[in-house]
């Protein structure tokens, strides 16, 4: 009976997204008080259903209930109770249970902050959003009910992948889905200020908290997920430029662009129509990535199985919620170049070329995942391109925004003194050349380490940036208003950046890989470091057996560290490689067990050393950092005095051709 | 104008995710002509299944033709086509090369022991890399690479006695008859 109370839960729960999403806005239209106010108890009823239905499927994964397809096909007797827990989102059904789980706390989230907002945009936006909930439960109920029985119920279940069996699993995906999915609420308010047609930019104000800490959140799913293949899929990478990566990094390269196209339009009110477009696109790829992901049409080791029907309703879901927005927008954008001048050599001209920059980054990287897709079109056959396209075409894109990144704060609002640039850029380039230089040389080993250099360069240049930046606000500004939580923000955010270029270029260019075959007690030295294996014996786990070797490190005879890389052999007799690693601020060492080679006890072993490694991470959790930290700036808090309504009064939609 | 542009290349867009819907719909994906057919086979080097200090290159396989065979004892397409290249190898007059694809070595020759071995050379790729470069889409597939290293043909799935008599032998005899 409780997996049926679940679904009927969702059904609910569709009920009242629908009365969320259509009398707010017929409210809004008309200007009837009575009907906006549904608005947020629908959103809070719907976010109360969601949450029970996810409540039992969770019941069902801890109590075994078979009987639950999903359960059935995810979980099984032997699967401890954490990764049963996380199995709820391990397979499509659960995963998109959990997306709608999360847009229901975004909306319920805004519902309770919105209350300063002038009432018709409130209601406008979450009428939006619940029109994006209407079409994801739709699309659950129709598609891919999580709670459809399987009978005969069978005795055991499959079990969940081995590779999500990993505590990766238990933080990556509902990060990773805060940021696509929050990323809703800017875009709903872009929705929301085109159907009022707001005049003012207010709107941008109360979006951007809400960007800067859905991409705070998608910053953090992106490095938990990096990390978690890093460490689980055995092979060292840290990024793949998989179409499913690809998905989530698009709408963090717009997101990035909208944080500073918005800040742009709240202060000088310039670059209306771009912020708008840009808050549509970055949840419109949001939407792309769940579709790309489920729908079948591209392959990736992400790919949940797909099914026809699955494709058509997501892409026709896709085209109205993108292709509505776009319509919208291209109908009511703004149509006169609004706000202040600003001269070419400007704070906005800097980051206009970066957003532009970012832009392009991500429009490439969606031809290239689309790539397979466009040959097939095109009657070319089906072509990949691989890492080589994405990795030479974002840095060659990626490149000249570094390259201004430390101007741009230093660049004043409207005409920025070309003097003071060239001062900056004196001391940036000298700090760049000498300390990039001087590390550079230190950790010199041949030519092809030029990579290397470059990294200590580029991360010199735009740490040095941040820095003399920093150290003129202290001189300059009074005490306590040196450093508002957003200028601190986006000089953490920026000093990440640093810090990633420096971990990506150092460990592409210096790590060091091997593969080798060791009978117990030999060594090999990698990286200066010797690894003596010392054999392999075996080891139980909850649903798992394992080869467990050893593997001791030693520095010029000093031991350093014990490892014990593991190959698991699962309950289904899927086998799961568990490297080990030894995390170190300047380098990892890296040990994955191959295969048994022979009698005696030789084992093929995958010694790597990662230098720097950690410091893409620690960029990039410096960059969520700082999203969050601008996120928090005063100047973003709910102001309790009522805010004019200027949309209310003004319901009747302005056609575009009158104004073409 | 301007305004409509984001909206007209999103329908471009939209129409493109709609024909590969209809494309999968349409299509066997193991219909899908590998891009490598025509063109040299893939650099590689790769160890012996079994022996895995000795290691054989795509230098070393030139001269002769082929054909590479990947299987794994994970697979159980594998095991239906088996047979079929336990009777059918020796027929063919050229050589089987199997390749070991993502499997565990100590699997696979416990695999080849109980089901036999039709291979006359087994390389093993461990991790699947060098699988890529050859655009293997899972297991079973079969190549056919010629004595100058070129593919001329591929199988995605398992090979049936049909497809051996219909597909690969008249590409072999055209293969040694063209060869002086």
């Amino acid at each position: 009976m409780i997996p049926e109370l679940g679904q009927l839960a969702l059904i609910l729960a569709l009920l009242l997204a629908l009365a969320q999403c259509a009398l707010p806005l017929l409210g809004a239209w008309r200007g009837n008080a009575a009907l906006m106010a549904v608005a947020r108890p629908a959103a809070a009823g719907q976010a109360v259903f969601v949450a029970l239905a996810f409540s039992v499927l969770a019941y069902a994964f801890l109590g075994f209930d078979f009987s639950v397809a999903y359960v059935a096909d995810n979980a099984n007797l032997a699967l401890p109770w954490y990764y049963r827990f996380v199995a709820v989102w391990g397979a499509h059904e659960g995963s998109l249970l959990l997306w709608i789980l999360i847009l229901n706390f975004w909306t319920v989230a805004f519902a309770a902050r919105s209350r300063h907002l002038p009432e018709p945009f409130a209601a406008r936006a979450l009428g939006v959003l619940g029109f994006v909930s209407v079409g994801f439960l739709l699309f659950i109920l129709l598609t891919s009910n999580p709670f459809t029985r399987l009978l005969p119920m069978p005795a055991d279940g499959a079990d969940l992948n081995p590779l999500l069996q990993d505590p990766g699993m238990i933080s990556h995906p509902p990060m990773l889905y805060m940021g696509y999915v929050g990323f809703s609420i800017a875009f709903a308010m872009a929705i929301a200020g085109l159907l009022g047609g707001e005049l003012d930019n207010a709107w941008v104000r109360w979006s951007r908290p809400w960007t800067n800490v859905a991409w705070g959140f998608l910053t953090l799913g992106i490095v938990i997920g990096s990390w978690w293949a890093y460490a689980e899929l055995g092979w060292g990478g840290w990024w793949f430029w998989d179409p499913v990566e690809n998905a989530s990094f698009m709408p963090w390269l717009v997101g990035a662009a909208l944080i500073h196209a918005q800040a742009v339009t709240e202060k000088r009110g310039t670059l209306r129509a771009w912020t708008l477009l840009l808050a549509i696109f970055a949840f419109a790829l949001s939407l792309l990535g769940t579709f790309l992901v489920r729908s079948g049409v591209l392959t990736s080791v992400h790919a949940f199985a797909s099914d026809p029907r699955r494709g058509i309703f997501i892409l026709g879901f896709l085209t109205a919620v993108v292709g509505g927005s776009l319509l919208i927008y291209a109908l009511r954008a703004p149509k006169v170049a609004a706000g202040k001048a600003f001269a070419t050599l400007s704070r906005e001209t800097l980051i206009l070329i970066a957003n532009l920059m970012l832009v392009a980054s991500a429009a490439m990287v969606l031809l290239g995942t689309l790539y397979p897709l466009i040959g097939e079109a095109l009657n070319l056959g089906r072509i990949s391109v691989g890492p080589p396209y994405f990795g030479f075409l974002f840095m060659l894109l990626m490149a000249p925004a570094l390259f201004l990144l430390p101007f741009g704060p230093f660049a004043r609002w409207g005409r920025a003194d070309a003097g003071e640039l060239a001062r900056v850029l004196r001391i940036a380039a000298i700090a760049a050349v000498a300390l990039g230089g001087t590390l550079g040389f230190l950790a010199w080993r041949g030519a092809h380490e030029f990579r290397a250099l470059l990294g200590w360069v580029a991360a010199v240049w735009v740490l040095a940036g941040v820095i003399a930046y920093a150290r003129k606000r202290w001189r300059e500004a009074p005490a306590g208003r040196r450093y508002p939580a957003e200028l601190l923000g986006m000089l953490l955010a920026h000093a990440g950046i640093g810090v990633f270029v420096a971990g990506a270029l150092l460990t592409t260019a210096l790590s060091v890989e091997r593969d080798v075959r060791l009978a117990p007690g030999e060594s090999v030295r990698v990286g200066g470091f010797d690894f003596r294996y010392d054999g392999v014996r075996e080891v139980k786990g909850p649903n798992w057996l394992a080869q467990q070797g050893t593997v001791s490190v030693f520095d010029h005879g000093r031991p350093v560290t014990v490892l014990h890389p593991q190959k698991r052999t699962y309950e289904r007799g899927q086998v799961q490689t568990e490297a080990a690693i030894r995390p170190g601020a300047v380098r990892d060492l890296y040990v994955a067990l191959g295969e048994p080679l022979g009698d005696g006890g030789a084992w093929a072993l995958r010694v790597y050393d990662k230098p720097f490694v950690r410091w893409i991470w620690a960029g990039g959790l410096l960059m969520m950092v700082g999203g969050f930290v601008a996120a928090a700036d005063r100047r973003f808090r709910a102001k309790r005095a009522p805010q004019p309504a200027p949309a209310a009064a003004t319901p009747a939609p302005v056609p575009a051709e009158s104004a073409a | 104008m301007s305004r409509a542009l984001p909206l007209a290349i999103f329908l471009a867009l939209v129409g493109l995710f709609g024909f590969g819907i209809w494309w999968n719909q349409r299509h066997d994906p193991r219909e899908v002509p590998s891009p490598l057919i025509g063109k040299p086979a893939p650099a590689f080097d790769l160890p012996v299944l079994g022996d895995p200090a000795r290691r054989v290159s795509k230098a070393a396989m030139l001269g002769k033709p082929y054909l590479l065979n990947v299987f794994a004892s994970w697979c159980f397409a594998c095991r239906d086509e088996h047979p079929v290249l336990m009777a059918e190898a020796q027929r063919l007059g050229i050589a089987l090369v199997g390749y070991n694809y993502k499997d565990d070595p100590a699997d696979a020759q416990r695999w080849l022991a109980q089901f036999g071995n039709p291979y006359g050379l087994i390389l093993a790729d461990r991790d699947g890399r060098t699988a890529i470069d050859f655009g293997v889409y899972g297991a079973p597939e079969t190549f056919l690479i010629d004595a100058q290293g070129v593919i001329r043909y591929k199988r995605i799935g398992a090979l049936t006695p049909q497809v051996l008599a219909e597909q690969i032998e008249p590409r072999v005899r055209a293969l040694s008859g063209g060869a002086p």
